[in-house]
């Protein structure tokens, strides 16, 4: 018998996107050249763009302070396209922890971190990120002391939201590139610390 | 746009209303009482949008600060933690006073 390769039946999904695009490109409503430039340009948001913003905001008060207050204005510095007035930027701090969340859907502040990963759209985070925040982040592994204040951001309409992670300590002297390494996706949906030097 | 009828730092309580349709309002805040956070500016209503009508005129839209403690009274953890939601203008009245339970 001829080796069948990987071949697998196509899912409901597949198929209605494929025929919904087909359509479309039949009908004159995009070309093919538009669907693609569009998916990889989808494909090119990682979280490095989030992590390069937060190295910088770590090295560059001046930076930090400008992102707080216009996500979108300081992120065009770094050559960021972020739709308007829509980014905001929270910060943690010793004294308070940020989270984000959107109970009503998945809304994720894409043209940063890329597409949100399965648990974050999950029912169970959406529920319980907004009713029992700490014992959802011990799930992460990650313990909140008990005075530090938690500050959970329900993504519920037009705004998008990065955490603003500490700087881990024994990174003096680093450089923004090195320092960006440390910054991972979770860091900044505020279910994770940045990396330390070591880890 | 409809001007803001609320400022930053005023107390607000969501409405307790359960019209059918794509609404932007969390059941589990509606009836809640918080603070004006802050105005995050005027947006298209998603209720009409999602009805592929306009959403114009544009609504004020804010960040509301819920005390986790008012939102779930059996709420375990610090009693400063926060809940902070975005809601459309049309889903704030004015806190009104001693509904809330706080002291002013």
């Amino acid at each position: 018998m001829a080796d069948q390769g990987s071949y697998r039946p196509l899912s409901y999904f597949q198929l209605m996107e494929i025929s919904l695009r087909e359509l479309l490109v039949e009908k004159g409503i995009v070309t093919d050249e538009q669907v693609d430039a569009t998916v990889e340009d989808m494909r090119n948001r990682t979280p490095e763009r989030g992590a390069k913003v937060v190295a910088r905001a770590w090295v560059d008060a001046g930076f930090k302070q400008r992102l707080l207050e216009n996500g979108t204005k300081a992120c065009e510095e770094l050559g960021l396209d972020v739709p308007a007035l829509k980014l905001l930027a929270v910060e943690n701090t010793p004294q308070v922890h940020n989270a984000i969340v959107c109970t009503l859907c998945s809304c994720y502040p894409r043209m940063l971190l890329g597409i949100p990963p399965e648990w974050y759209k999950s029912r169970n985070y959406r529920s319980r990120m907004v009713r029992e925040p700490r014992a959802v982040l011990a799930e992460f592994g990650l313990q909140i002391p008990e005075a530090t204040q938690i500050r959970v951001h329900d993504s519920t309409a037009d705004m998008r939201y990065i955490v603003l992670p500490m700087r881990p300590a024994g990174t003096e002297g680093w450089s923004e590139e090195r320092l960006a390494t440390l910054v991972n996706r979770d860091s900044m949906i505020g279910v994770a610390l940045a990396k330390g030097p070591n880890d | 746009m409809s001007e803001a009828r609320f400022k930053p730092g005023e107390r607000v309580k969501v409405m307790e209303a359960y019209p059918l349709g794509h609404v932007r309002t969390p059941y589990y805040i509606r009836g809640c009482t918080g603070t004006v956070e802050r105005i995050c500016g005027a947006f298209p209503n998603p209720e009409e949008l999602a009805q592929m009508r306009d959403g114009l005129p544009k609504l004020p839209l804010y960040r509301v600060r819920f005390r986790q403690k008012e939102v779930w009274p059996d709420y375990r953890g610090n009693e400063d933690d926060v809940l902070e939601v975005e809601i459309f203008q049309h889903w704030l009245e004015p806190a009104e006073e001693g509904n809330d339970g706080r002291p002013r």
